[in-house]
C-alpha cells in the first residue's frame, strides 16, 4: 500500500515545497484565509446578536455548527479545492501532460496542488469549536464524540465529492465556473445555516440534491439531541458517512462520464 | 544517406531486442498500426438568433500505415493538416471516431496507462514539467511516478544530463529556462523511463542552429544505443532530413506521400525560391526565363522568383532580372514544408480539380 502511493507522495511533497519556499508572501496568504473565516463567523455573531433563536438554534449551537462545517469544507478546500481551476488546466494542456502518465487522471489531478494557505480557515473553525463546545449542553457519551470525528470527516469528503462534481460539470460547461462555484462555494455558504430557516423545497435540495445539510445541520441537532423539522428528523445526522459514500459515487460516476466525453471531443 | 541506413537499423534491432525480452513482448510487429483511422470535430459557428450552424471537419480522414519497431518516420504536413490530432489517437488522448490503432501492441484508450509506460512524448508548444521545480525535481517526481527502480533511473538521469548537456541549469526552475535549455530538459523527462517509442510534435520550433543541431545528434545517437523508434512532426527539413528514413505527408487528414525523402524531392521538384527586394517598385517579373514569379508585395517593391537548380542557376536568373530592374538586395529560400505540401497536392490532382 505505502509503495502504491508512493508517486502521490512524492508529487505532494514537491508542491509543499514550493509554497512554503517564499515564506512571507506564504503567511500573508495563511492570515487572508482566516480574515475570510473571521468574516463569515462575524456574519452568524450579527444575525444572533439580533434574534435568540433561529431555526431551533441558539447562538452557541449556531456556533458549533459553523465550526463544524467551516472545518469540513476548509479541510476539502484544502486537498481538492484547487480542481474548480480545471478551465486552466484544459487550456494550457495540463490534463493532456497528466493522460500521458501512468496513473488516474483524477489522482494526479487532487495531488497537482495542496493548497496549505487553507489551514487558516480551519483553524478558526477549530478555534469556534473549542469555544463552542463547552458553551453547548451536550450529553457526552462515546457515541457523540464518534458522531463529532464522523461529521467532520464525512463532511470533507462531501465538500470534496462536491468539488469533483463541480469539476466534471465543467468538462461540458468550458467557461461554466461561476456555476459550478455555485454547488461548492453556495454548499458551503448553506451548511453554515440551520437548514430549517429554508423553506421546505430548498430545504430537501440542501439535504439530500446537494448535501450541505449533513455536514453539519443535521449532526448539530442530533449532538444537542434537537428534533429535527419536518423533512429532517434529526437521527438523519448520523447518516453523513453513507451520505458521503452516495455522493462520491455520483462524483466518479460524473467524472469519468467528463473525462471520456473530453477524450471523445477533443480540446 | 543510403549506406547510413542500414547500419541504424542494424543496431536498433539489436537494442529492441533485448528490450522487448525483458518486457515479454511479442518480437516483431509494427509499434504504430493505423488502419482507415478518422477523427471528426463539430465546429460550431456563432450563434445566429435561434439557429446554430453546425459543420463537421474531417481532422484525421482515413489514414493507413504500419510503422516497423525501430524505424523512424517523419510525419509533416501544413498547420491543421491533422498531424497533432493524428499523434493525440496515437498516445490515447483522444478517441478516433473511427478506424483502429494500435500503439506498442495496445490500444491507447483502453490501456492509456500501460501505454504511458512505454511512449514518451514531447509536445514542443506545450510544457510537461513542473514550471516552479527545477529538472532535477521533475526527474525524481517522474521517477516516482513511473514507479522506477532507484539503481536504473538513477543511472538514466546521469546519462541524460550527460548527452543534453543539462549539468549547468539541472538546479533551475523550470520558469527561469531559455527554450532551447527546456526543450531539452522536456525530452530528456520524456526519455527517463527508456520508452521504445518517442514521438516528439514539432521540437525544433524556435530552436537557434547551433540547439536544433545539438538535438539532432542527441536522438541520432539514442537510436544507435537504445533502439528507440522515432515519430517526428516537423516544419523543418533539415529535421526530416537528418533524423528519419521514411516520410509521411498529410494534407486535410490524408495521406498523399509515404516514402523516402529523396522520392519527395524526385515528385515535387527541388524547387528554390529567390527573395528580390528591388530599388523601386517594378513590373511583375513575370517574364523571367526558366524562373516563375510567386508573389509580388508593396507594390512590386519584393518579388518572388522561385526556380529549379537543375534547369538554371541563381546566377542566371538574377542576371535576367539586373537587365529588367535594379536589385537591391536578395535572400535564396529552401523549400517550407507548406510549399512541398502544396506543390505534393498540385502534382497528384488530375488537372480537371486543380481549379475547384
Amino acid at each position: 500500500m505505502a509503495d502504491r502511493l508512493r508517486p502521490y507522495r512524492v508529487l505532494l511533497g514537491s508542491r509543499i515545497r514550493s509554497q512554503t519556499a517564499y515564506r512571507r508572501s506564504f503567511a500573508m496568504d495563511v492570515l487572508g484565509s482566516m480574515s475570510i473565516g473571521v468574516l463569515e463567523f462575524a456574519e452568524v455573531y450579527v444575525i444572533f446578536a439580533n434574534v435568540d433563536v433561529l431555526g431551533e438554534l441558539d447562538f452557541a449551537a449556531a456556533a458549533l455548527l459553523f465550526a463544524v462545517a467551516n472545518i469540513a469544507f476548509s479541510l476539502a478546500d484544502l486537498v481538492i479545492g484547487h480542481i474548480d481551476a480545471i478551465p486552466t488546466y484544459l487550456r494550457e494542456g495540463t490534463l493532456d501532460a497528466f493522460l500521458l502518465r501512468p496513473l488516474p487522471v483524477l489522482a494526479q489531478l487532487v495531488t497537482s496542488d495542496i493548497s496549505l494557505r487553507r489551514l487558516g480557515r480551519t483553524a478558526i473553525g477549530g478555534a469556534v469549536l473549542a469555544v463552542a463546545l463547552p458553551l453547548n449542553e451536550i450529553a457526552w457519551s462515546p457515541a457523540k464524540v464518534l458522531l463529532l470525528v464522523t461529521a467532520i470527516v464525512a463532511g470533507a469528503a462531501i465538500f470534496a465529492a462536491l468539488f469533483v462534481c463541480a469539476a466534471a460539470i465543467q468538462f461540458w460547461l468550458v467557461e461554466g465556473s461561476e456555476f459550478a462555484n455555485s454547488f461548492t462555494y453556495g454548499g458551503s455558504y448553506a451548511a453554515e445555516y440551520p437548514a430549517s430557516v429554508f423553506a421546505l423545497p430548498v430545504r430537501i435540495l440542501f439535504a439530500f440534491v446537494v448535501p450541505a445539510a449533513f455536514v453539519a445541520y443535521l449532526p448539530t441537532l442530533a449532538l444537542l439531541d434537537i428534533p429535527g423539522p419536518p423533512g429532517l428528523p434529526s437521527w438523519l445526522g448520523w447518516c453523513g458517512p453513507l451520505m458521503a459514500v452516495a455522493i462520491w459515487a455520483v462524483a466518479l460516476l460524473g467524472w469519468r462520464a467528463g473525462l471520456r466525453h473530453y477524450t471523445g471531443a477533443g480540446s | 544517406m543510403t549506406t547510413a541506413v542500414p547500419a541504424i537499423n542494424r543496431a536498433a534491432g539489436a537494442g529492441r531486442r533485448t528490450r522487448e525480452i525483458l518486457e515479454g513482448r511479442p518480437l516483431d510487429g509494427p509499434i504504430i498500426d493505423m488502419r482507415d483511422l478518422r477523427r471528426d470535430f463539430t465546429v460550431r459557428s456563432p450563434a445566429r438568433r435561434l439557429r446554430r450552424s453546425k459543420r463537421t471537419v474531417h481532422a484525421v480522414d482515413g489514414l493507413t500505415f504500419a510503422m516497423p519497431t525501430g524505424s523512424a518516420i517523419g510525419y509533416i504536413g501544413a498547420n491543421g493538416a491533422g498531424k497533432s490530432t493524428t499523434i493525440k489517437m496515437i498516445t490515447g488522448i483522444l478517441v478516433p471516431s473511427s478506424g483502429a490503432v494500435r500503439t506498442c501492441g495496445l490500444d491507447p484508450i483502453h490501456h492509456r496507462r500501460q501505454l504511458a509506460r512505454r511512449i514518451g512524448v514531447v509536445f514542443g508548444q506545450r510544457t510537461q514539467l513542473w514550471w516552479d521545480l527545477p529538472l532535477r525535481e521533475s526527474f525524481r517526481t517522474l521517477a516516482a511516478i513511473h514507479r522506477l527502480p532507484e539503481a536504473t533511473w538513477l543511472k538514466r538521469r546521469d546519462e541524460l544530463v550527460d548527452r543534453l548537456d543539462l549539468g549547468t541549469f539541472v538546479d533551475t526552475p523550470v520558469r527561469q529556462l531559455s527554450l532551447g535549455q527546456r526543450i531539452r530538459g522536456e525530452i530528456a523527462a520524456a526519455l527517463l523511463h527508456s520508452p521504445p517509442l518517442l514521438i516528439l510534435d514539432e521540437p525544433t520550433i524556435g530552436l537557434d542552429v547551433l540547439s536544433k543541431e545539438r538535438l539532432r545528434l542527441f536522438l541520432t545517437e539514442q537510436r544507435d544505443l537504445h533502439g528507440t523508434s522515432l515519430l517526428l512532426t516537423t516544419h523543418d527539413m533539415d529535421d526530416v532530413q537528418r533524423l528519419t528514413e521514411r516520410v509521411i505527408v498529410v494534407d486535410h487528414g490524408r495521406m498523399v506521400y509515404d516514402g523516402d525523402l529523396p522520392g519527395l524531392v524526385g515528385r515535387v521538384g527541388a524547387q528554390r525560391m529567390m527573395v528580390l527586394d528591388l530599388v523601386e517598385p517594378s513590373a511583375p517579373l513575370s517574364d523571367v526565363p526558366d524562373a516563375e514569379l510567386v508573389g509580388v508585395e508593396a507594390e512590386g517593391l519584393r518579388q518572388r522568383l522561385s526556380f529549379s537548380p537543375e534547369q538554371t542557376t541563381a546566377a542566371a536568373v538574377l542576371a535576367a532580372v539586373g537587365e529588367r530592374t535594379e536589385v537591391r538586395d536578395l535572400s535564396i529560400e529552401e523549400p517550407d514544408i507548406e510549399d512541398v505540401v502544396r506543390r505534393l497536392y498540385l502534382s497528384t490532382t488530375p488537372p480537371r480539380d486543380a481549379g475547384t
